[in-house]
């Protein structure tokens, strides 16, 4: 128990020490959205949301339940596509290249651009299978060989590789809520995307396993372009330098972290941060 | 203060009170429910074990039949024919073929019957008293045929004395199982007094003797020769009827399920298709054999009685089966992997055939198997294009004439000779039901080892 509460202390200290805040904002922007909008239906959903992703840094959407965070970061992989009645306006940028453009196919977009989902949800095959899936279809595997070096790899940097690695053929399934999470970061990464967004990746999880998932995010910061969404502000905090708040479909501020938490601006970002609201 | 506390507390004890004088009513309501439901299953249970207890008690001892052990002499005196043509002494092979021809039906001619009657009397006590017509009412009427066949097979037989088995005529089975009430009068019974009286003997004398009758199984039906009638013509023509249903309503009416379930917008034409495809299902499976009889008899001009035709109007009653069974199913795949999939840059048929279909695979083989095996146990639309014709031969190909378990079922059940035929008839049911038991049994283990390795 003792270890546990070392590691979480641990990952919270790290966390805390990685980048100051000028840092961030130098950094070159990845995504950029302008006035996007959302429909389901009759019904809008989000209201000319506009906000710039930065490179390799990890930003949160933070707001109460039905705020528009999780359907805002669905539209950056296209994943509202798949809802019948929902409709989409405005334009997101992908290095200055609309996502939205009928011209590209989203097949390829969702290869550069992953996704880990609230709930842990690994294909029931096995674990290699599951990180072998996306290379597999994408093409990215020559041969076995390369195959098994992308998986194993993969599940290196996802930090599941040592608790796996004698049970690869074995259904991804049987694993833990954590294990699966991270399965699921691993089957992300083995496709090499650029950027990976997360729903509320931690939110079927126990504190153990979220500690672990916080700190591979923070570690996975290096080389990707994270967006977290979380009901934690908490964790917010602790993992992301950038942070957006939504309520009610409209984005009401956004900024670097430390500035969000300590001084926000915007009297709602105050109640919420406060807990006076959500 | 006080006072609050106890007029709470009185409230609170008042408010037990209620619920626990509800409670009774409460269980008793239960018990009553429970009472019923277990009511109803002992009810269907119960005519279940009525079914099986009646079906097995008629049917099994139809799987004995009444063997006649003969020991034939191939008396050159009743058989005046030509020796055998040897292949040698001709200058071609077409003209030993005519002259082998020729001897066959000079075979054929023969009286053979003089060879069974004599072969019975060599059986019956030293001067029995019985006539021609009479003794050769113990062996079924194919028992020459037998004969026959083994002389032309060997026609080295002549003059030589071989021991044969023949089967017993349906009428001299009946007499010994007791089909037939012994008590009845000559006018009767529909053996002679002294063909029982010799049947008896027979019996104890080890002549006929009771075996499996493993007839059923090996024979075609037989009008002629009610004792040896069987089900393979009916069992094979039931297996091509199978094989085409698999081959054409599984493909299709996975593929219409996986169209409309994932691909289809949703729109008001896929709803009306649903509503038909929903109402197909309930359509009275006569109203099949009439579209059956109409579009592919009377319009395509395929053969009539074949199984191709019963096999396609089996089809089209067993597809909206499937669609609904596969359709349930794709619905119940969680739409988190349909997520996964979709996430990680699958394309929507990507997602289907790599994911979705593997994962409801046992659901849908289930319910395609049980289908089909509805589909076997079907009668009525057989029945009017034409599968109720009497065949007495094994369909080797699908458009060869053929009839169906079921359909065998019925034409036994109508036989003049009741008393040999209701048992069969049974027997014959026991066989259809354990081909749907298998079949069951088959969609069963395939779907508890298909949901283990998933």
């Amino acid at each position: 128990m003792d270890m546990v509460a070392g590691k979480v202390k641990m990952t919270q200290q790290s966390v805390k020490s990685a980048m100051n805040p000028t840092d961030m904002l130098e950094r070159p922007i990845r995504l950029t959205a302008r006035d996007v909008t959302v429909h389901y239906g009759a019904k809008q959903a989000l209201y000319g949301i506009s906000i710039d992703i930065p490179d390799r840094a990890v930003t949160s959407f933070i707001g109460p339940s039905g705020c528009g965070k999780s359907t805002f970061l669905r539209c950056i992989n296209r994943m509202n596509d798949t809802i019948e009645g929902a409709k989409v306006g405005g334009t997101i940028l992908l290095d200055g290249e609309d996502i939205y453009d009928p011209a590209l196919d989203v097949v390829e977009l969702r290869a550069r651009i992953g996704m880990v989902f609230q709930k842990p949800n690994p294909f029931p095959k096995s674990i290699y299978e599951n990180v072998a899936y996306g290379p597999r279809i994408h093409g990215l595997a020559r041969n076995k060989t390369d195959m098994d070096e992308i998986v194993i790899s993969s599940l290196r940097k996802a930090g599941l590789f040592e608790e796996v690695k004698d049970r690869l053929n074995e259904p991804g399934t049987g694993l833990s809520g954590g294990q699966q999470q991270r399965l699921c970061i691993a089957r992300a990464i083995a496709v090499g995307p650029e950027v990976i967004l997360m729903d509320e990746p931690c939110s079927a999880l126990d504190p153990i396993a979220t500690a672990i998932i916080e700190e591979l995010i923070d570690e996975l910061r290096e080389n990707y372009t994270i967006v977290i969404v979380t009901h934690s502000m908490q964790q917010a905090a602790r993992v992301s330098q950038k942070t957006a708040f939504f309520h009610l479909g409209n984005l009401i501020e956004e900024g670097v972290t430390e500035d969000i938490f300590t001084n926000p601006v915007n009297k709602q970002t105050q109640d919420y941060i406060m807990g006076r609201i959500g | 203060m006080t006072d609050t506390l106890s007029t709470t507390r009185q409230a609170s004890i008042e408010r037990t009170q209620r619920i626990r004088s509800g409670l009774r009513r409460r269980h008793m309501g239960e018990a009553i429910f429970r009472g019923l439901g277990l009511a109803a299953i002992v009810l269907a249970l119960g005519f279940v074990a009525l079914l099986f207890v009646d079906v097995v008690r008629k049917g099994v001892p139809a799987f004995t039949q009444s063997n006649l052990h003969l020991v034939v002499n191939f008396d050159p005196e009743l058989l005046k024919v030509d020796p055998a043509p040897a292949p040698t002494a001709f200058a071609s092979q077409a003209e030993y073929n005519a002259a082998s021809l020729k001897w066959q039906r000079d075979v054929a001619m023969l009286n053979w019957n003089k060879v069974v009657e004599a072969s019975l009397r060599a059986a019956a006590p030293a001067g029995f008293d019985i006539d021609s017509k009479q003794i050769l009412t113990i062996a079924e009427t194919d028992a020459r045929h037998d004969i026959r066949e083994l002389f032309v097979a060997d026609p080295s037989l002549l003059g030589q004395t071989v021991d044969v088995d023949v089967l017993a005529s349906a009428n001299a089975a009946n007499w010994i199982k007791g089909n037939i009430d012994r008590s009845l009068g000559d006018a009767q019974q529909q053996l002679s007094a002294p063909a029982r009286a010799l049947i008896d003997t027979f019996v104890e004398n080890g002549t006929i003797s009771n075996g499996f009758a493993w007839s059923i199984f090996t024979n075609v039906d037989s009008r002629a020769a009610p004792a040896s009638a069987g089900l393979l013509g009916a069992f094979v023509g039931t297996l091509w009827m199978m094989l085409i249903v698999i081959v054409l309503a599984v493909p299709i009416g996975v593929a219409a399920a996986v169209y409309l379930e994932e691909f289809a917008p949703k729109s008001r034409w896929t709803d009306l298709i649903e509503v038909n495809i929903n109402n197909l299902a309930a359509v009275p499976s006569i109203v099949f054999g009439l579209l059956g009889a109409a579009v592919f008899i009377n319009y395509m001009h395929l053969p009539i009685s074949a199984p191709i035709v019963g096999g396609l109007v089996l089809t089209l009653m067993t597809l909206p089966t499937i669609i609904i069974a596969t359709r349930g199913a794709l619905l119940g795949v969680s739409p988190a992997l349909r997520q996964a999939a979709l996430g990680m840059g699958a394309s929507r048929t990507q997602m289907v055939f790599h994911h979705v279909l593997p994962v409801t695979f046992p659901s849908i083989l289930t319910a395609t198997i049980l289908g089909i095996a509805h589909a076997l146990g079907e009668t009525a639309p057989l029945l009017l294009i034409g599968m109720k014709a009497f065949v007495a031969s094994v369909p080797l190909t699908p458009i060869d004439q053929a009839t169906a378990l079921p359909v065998q079922i019925y034409l036994w059940q109508g036989n003049e000779n009741r008393n040999f035929f209701e048992p069969r008839t049974a027997a014959a049911i026991l066989v259809l039901l354990a081909v749907m038991i298998v079949l069951n049994g088959v969609a069963i283990y395939l779907r508890s080892r298909l949901e283990k390795r998933a």
